[in-house]
């Protein structure tokens, strides 16, 4: 059996009495590409917060690279995150600097490497994702795709153990989504790193997954590989999987009291 | 009880709010080392702190120096008649010198840079939070206190301190123009009394004031800025209570320092 690169074990997390993650067990494994698929307020945005340590669990725990989480003082959870990258949704650039100060940030921050062995870095960085020639621009000058390129060039500027990609291909063309998948497939057939993708993007999910899990009302419903996902004869899998505008989800959202809204019923 | 009804919710909110901005600005004091002298830290630290003193302080020296000249004229034309009454018409110097040294050169100077830099850092900062800049230093393992809130609440406090001296002497410039031009008073006169008047405590209290408010301008900015909830709305909330809670702030510690130099004899 391959070696977990992060096991979460039973996690648990409410916001206010609201529970959104219910005891959630999970294996990513060293090397491959898992995909967290989920609806909106599904709690997978959650579950990768967790994972890279920017939310506190509320029961559980969190194993990654050898290390439980919730364990970890501060000083462990950034040597720990050092060993992680991480791709947010829109980039996350940080808009007073440049596309190559953006990548350089971590380097400066935590090596001491002087400045020109920075520069090369940087430069083979941004290579790697497409962006040399705009390493001088702003990200106010940049398009969406560009954004989450040097989101991840930044993401990979340590390089990480494991890469987490929060919604890689939202709001991008097919074209741009696209290339982002590929980046992703590249990055890890290249550098061997453990990758975690949480989307709602079937075609981009069935690019570049090696397994997937689908997360609903914060429990997990199935966990597979991408022909088995295909293949599912689950209805809630299906209608996810397939966006069918009949089945289990959309009954469950027509189901709530909407007579009784209407009319003021029970409350 | 609903907890609109709840008269013991404001109270904790305020407990909430000061608690919070206490333990910031001791987070801010614990980190300042390491952000401006650990060898790392040396390197982003020296710069954003130029770069933040620049923005906080240096663009606002013309618009602190219209509004003190301005005060210090204002003084001397209310002054004059009360005191051309008592044939003291000479004294308006050491009036102005005294108000503007002592209280309206800080304070007023204060209120105009957190018009001026103290919105816009809770506005920075709140869009960081929106676009998930902070998160991405957290997960990059960089310190948001260190990397963000140090160089800003420094830059305040020391060009705070600055600016109150640029406008100490903006305030005394407009009521000597005016006291020259309106009311008969040579300038050799005005600055006569000026430097008779004013002593070493005038000076000291007023940059210490200057000092305080420089971080509680940029220690509120950044505390309601970092808290932003609800994208743009939040935001322009953040900004605007950033302004409002920080003149309050200003004058209740104005307050509290005013009867502490006077009970003590400063």
């Amino acid at each position: 059996m391959p070696e977990a690169a992060i096991q979460v074990l039973d996690a648990i997390k409410k916001f206010g009495g609201r529970t959104v993650l219910d005891q959630i067990r999970l294996d990513v494994f060293k090397g491959e590409t898992l995909v967290i698929l989920g609806g909106s307020g599904s709690g997978k945005s959650t579950l990768l917060r967790l994972m890279i340590g920017n939310v506190k669990l509320d029961g559980g725990d969190i194993v990654s690279l050898g290390k439980s989480i919730t364990k970890m003082n501060d000083a462990e959870l950034a040597a720990y995150r050092k060993n992680i990258g991480v791709l947010f949704q829109s980039g996350a650039l940080f808009n007073s600097m440049s596309v190559a100060d953006n990548v350089a940030l971590p380097l400066r921050e935590h090596t001491d490497l002087p400045e020109e062995t920075i520069d090369i870095m940087v430069k083979i960085k941004l290579e790697l994702v497409g962006l040399r020639e705009h390493a001088e621009k702003m990200p106010a000058e940049l398009s969406g795709g560009m954004k989450k390129r040097a989101g991840l060039a930044r993401a990979i500027a340590l390089d990480p153990q494991i890469l987490f990609y929060d919604e890689p291909s939202a709001g991008l063309d097919p074209v741009t989504s696209a290339e982002i998948d590929q980046l992703i497939i590249d990055l890890n057939q290249k550098l061997g790193v453990t990758s975690v993708v949480v989307t709602h993007e079937m075609d981009s999910a069935f690019r570049i997954a090696h397994r997937m899990v689908l997360l609903d009302r914060g429990k997990f419903i199935v966990s597979g590989t991408p022909d088995e996902m295909k293949n599912s004869q689950d209805p809630l899998v299906r209608q996810f999987v397939y966006g069918l505008t009949e089945g289990p989800l959309t009954a469950r959202r027509r189901g709530g009291a909407y007579v009784d809204d209407l009319l003021g019923g029970p409350d | 009880m609903t907890p609109a009804l709840n008269p013991l919710r404001p109270i904790r909110a305020v407990i909430e709010f000061l608690g919070g901005l206490t333990y910031l600005l001791l987070d801010t004091a614990r980190t300042l080392p390491a952000a401006l002298f650990s060898k790392r830290g040396r390197r982003l630290g020296w710069q954003n702190l130029w770069f933040q003193m620049d923005r906080v302080g240096v663009q606002s020296v013309p618009i602190v120096c219209l509004v003190l000249f301005c005060i210090g004229a204002i003084l001397a034309l209310q002054m004059a008649p009360i005191l051309r009454d008592y044939g003291k018409i000479d004294s308006v110097a050491d009036v102005i010198s005294v108000a503007i040294f002592r209280e309206l050169g800080p304070l007023v100077s204060a209120i105009v840079l957190t018009g001026f830099a103290g919105a816009s850092i809770a506005a920075e900062m709140g869009t960081m939070v929106v676009s998930e800049e902070i998160e991405a230093l957290e997960a990059h393992a960089i310190n948001p206190i260190r990397f963000l809130v140090v160089p800003r609440v420094v830059a305040t406090t020391i060009m705070m301190t600055c600016i109150a001296i640029i406008g100490d002497a903006a305030g005394i410039f407009g009521g000597l123009s005016v006291s020259q031009v309106f009311l008969g008073i040579g300038h050799q006169q005005y600055v006569t009394h000026t430097f008779d008047i004013l002593k070493l405590k005038d000076f000291v209290t007023g940059l210490v004031k200057a000092a305080v408010f420089g971080s509680l301008i940029a220690g509120q900015a950044c505390y309601l800025g970092l808290g932003v909830t609800g994208g743009a709305q939040g935001v322009g909330k953040a900004t605007t209570r950033t302004v409002v809670y920080t003149i309050v702030a200003l004058i209740t510690v104005d307050l509290l320092f005013t009867s502490a130099f006077y009970f003590l004899g400063f």
